[in-house]
């Protein structure tokens, strides 16, 4: 039987790891839920959960390349504070008496700015570190402490709020989503999309004469990639948005609002960001040359650099590319919070890491991948938000949190022995 | 008298003042396969990265096909069609076969995007006429044995058509079976008129192999001989003691 069992696994070609971190998550939420009268599993507390996740999550995608080339980058809370401050002075201070306040074009001019200035930044860093040969460890905690700092002379430790409302929207909350129908619309397209890709990619390898998976295999992934999506968004669209958010609404849009009217919230937009980045960093480390001579960097620098790989400036690339999605969280985490002070983004260098880490990327280089990071910032956050609606004190959650960190990486050394890779 | 493949003319190279290659110059012949020899730190390999691109030299020439080369990296030496296999492989422990034989020139769809599927169909074709039983082309190759690797290495030398071939120590890591494979392949690729630099600690490799011998010491070429007109003593005897034979 267990033989049977192990074949059919391998004939679905899931891989262990992320067999076991799926199997993680589930644990947690049930013990959650089991602990809060099943609260935990409520569509609210998955709504919640999904937008808490986005904007750490959004950085474990870019610091998976920062790790896999044998680098770190303990920069990236203080410069998504430093960015937030920045781009929200700019919404709430100078474009205001520049364009009157309410101008349409804020919120494009913010976003741009955000990811421009972590690029920007980024890529300094990794100058300093790919051309100079100053280590990542040091030049990034410089930045860690130079960032924070720049962040309070922005408006010297004034916290800024409220942001431009369109820019807000980017943060998710009540109208901060695609809604219903739009939900439905993006998630039948998001399966189409799936199944698409699987058969295409089968019929490629058909083409070459590899050998496929059996149909009943391939059938069952492409149910399951459909089935995951679509759960999800029935599940975000079963959250009714409270009473007071629907009257703002009904009200800006000139409806009438009665008593049997019920709306729901739909997907996030912060999550639709998180999946659109998820899904270019997937294409840009599996399918592009600078993905590929990422992980050839990682697995061996030497013999990148013999293979004609310029190893310096793929190191800027990889911390331009970082700093940019620090930009893009950082538009997400003050746009929920509609209000940037100067602890914004405190200890998510850590976070970020430890999500990217917990999602089975290997410090010593060369190893990781952007679906493991993303899965790793759910698992983290999710622990996060069980323990404190279960009321656990703060102090006792970043001790829970430290513990598995370390369980994690052990749990994933013994794997990575036992499987010889 | 045919114009030499690869001339390198008075190549000096030094780190940090210490003088690793000290006025040398070596050259090769179509179809010809020249041993370089000396002690570890002769300056062997060093002077055969300068021709792969690795390290760019202090003063010196390089000629190939009778025209001067610009060598500055990796890249370059592509460009004249000199493929090295290094005694260390380089290979990428973490990525499969076809990812380490086509590093750095991958084959990419008409979008742009690497085309996975077209390169292991590639290296599957190179391997069936290389080493037949090779098999494991999804694995990494930090997954493979000593042999499987050395023939990932030399795919990526030989799929690429080589015209000048630099091979560090070849067969330091292999079994006398996968030894007698890389003999042939060079007999092989000699016939089909590649010119080989042929790196090795042992004399009688290059006895057997080699048409032509250079012996290193301490950065300065001893002196090239014609392997036919010496014994393995004399070529012992410029290794270690740096005099050519005849010389007292």
């Amino acid at each position: 039987m267990d033989d049977q069992a192990k074949s059919m696994m391998d004939k679905l070609g899931l891989d262990a790891r992320l067999l076991g971190m799926i199997g993680a998550l589930v644990v947690i939420w049930l013990v959650f839920g089991f602990f809060t009268d099943w609260r935990f599993l409520s569509p609210r507390n998955f709504f919640n959960v999904s937008v808490q996740t986005a904007s750490v999550a959004v950085m474990a995608t870019g610091m998976v390349f920062v790790i896999v080339t044998r680098n770190i980058d303990l920069s990236v809370g203080s410069l998504l504070g430093f960015i937030g401050m920045t781009v929200a002075a700019l919404q709430v201070q100078w474009l205001p008496s520049m364009l009157g306040l309410g101008h349409p074009m804020i919120w494009v001019i913010g976003v741009i700015a955000a990811i421009l200035m972590g690029a920007v930044l980024g890529a300094m860093q990794g100058w300093v570190i790919g051309y100079l040969t100053v280590p990542a460890f040091i030049v990034t905690l410089g930045g860690f402490l130079i960032y924070r700092g720049a962040m309070w002379w922005v408006t010297k430790g004034q916290t800024q709020a409220p942001l431009d409302p369109v820019f807000r929207l980017l943060g998710g909350g009540a109208e901060g989503t695609l809604g219903e129908t739009l939900s439905w619309v993006f998630g039948t397209i998001a399966a189409l999309v799936a199944v698409g890709i699987m058969l295409m990619s089968r019929r490629r390898k058909a083409t070459h004469g590899f050998t496929v998976k059996p149909v009943w295999a391939e059938g069952i992934l492409m149910a399951m990639a459909a089935g995951l999506i679509i759960a999800f968004v029935w599940i975000m669209n079963s959250y009714p948005i409270p009473r007071g958010a629907m009257r703002r609404m009904t009200e800006a849009r000139g409806i009438e609002l009665t008593d049997g009217m019920v709306w729901n919230h739909g997907v996030a937009i912060p999550v639709v960001i998180l999946l659109a980045v998820t899904i270019v960093m997937t294409i840009i480390a599996t399918r592009t040359r600078f993905g590929r001579y990422v992980y050839a960097t990682g697995g061996n620098p030497e013999a990148a650099s013999l293979s004609g790989i310029d190893t310096r400036l793929l190191t800027v690339k990889v911390f331009a590319l970082m700093g940019a999605l620090t930009g893009i969280a950082s538009i997400i985490a003050s746009a929920r919070l509609n209000a940037v002070d100067v602890g914004l983004g405190t200890l998510d260098e850590l976070r970020v890491i430890a999500a990217a880490v917990i999602g089975g990327t290997a410090l010593s280089g060369g190893a990781g991948t952007i679906y493991g990071a993303v899965i790793g910032a759910l698992i983290m956050q999710s622990l996060q938000s069980g323990m404190a609606s279960v009321g656990v004190d703060a102090p006792l959650q970043n001790i829970v949190v430290g513990f598995v960190l370390v369980f994690a990486v052990w749990v994933d050394i013994v794997y990575r022995r036992r499987a010889g890779v | 008298m045919t114009t030499p493949l690869v001339e390198m003319k008075d190549i000096s190279i030094s780190f940090g003042g210490i003088k690793a290659v000290d006025h040398v110059s070596v050259d090769l012949k179509p179809g010809e396969v020249v041993g370089l020899l000396g002690h570890n730190g002769a300056g062997k390999s060093t002077l055969i990265k300068i021709l792969s691109g690795a390290y760019a030299m202090d003063t010196g020439e390089i000629r190939i096909n009778g025209e001067k080369a610009t060598i500055n990296n990796p890249r370059d030496a592509r460009t004249y069609n000199i493929e090295t296999i290094y005694q260390t492989l380089a290979l990428a422990d973490n990525l499969d076969a076809a990812s380490n034989l086509f590093l750095g020139r991958e084959l990419v769809n008409a979008m742009g995007f690497v085309d996975d599927d077209a390169m292991e169909a590639e290296t599957r074709k190179i391997m069936a006429r290389l080493n037949p039983n090779f098999k494991k082309f999804k694995d990494p190759v930090s997954a493979l044995s000593g042999g499987q690797r050395q023939s990932v290495a030399i795919a990526r030398a030989v799929y690429f058509n080589a015209r000048i071939l630099i091979m560090d120590e070849p067969t330091a890591a292999l079994g006398p079976h996968e030894t007698q494979m890389v003999s042939e392949l060079i007999q092989q690729l000699k016939a089909e008129g590649i010119g080989i630099f042929l790196i090795s600690h042992d004399i009688h490799d290059v006895m057997e192999l080699c048409d032509r011998a250079s012996v290193m010491k301490n950065g300065k070429l001893v002196g090239t001989v014609d392997v036919a007109d010496v014994t393995d003593d004399d070529l012992l005897g410029m290794i270690i003691l740096g005099k050519k034979p005849g010389e007292s």
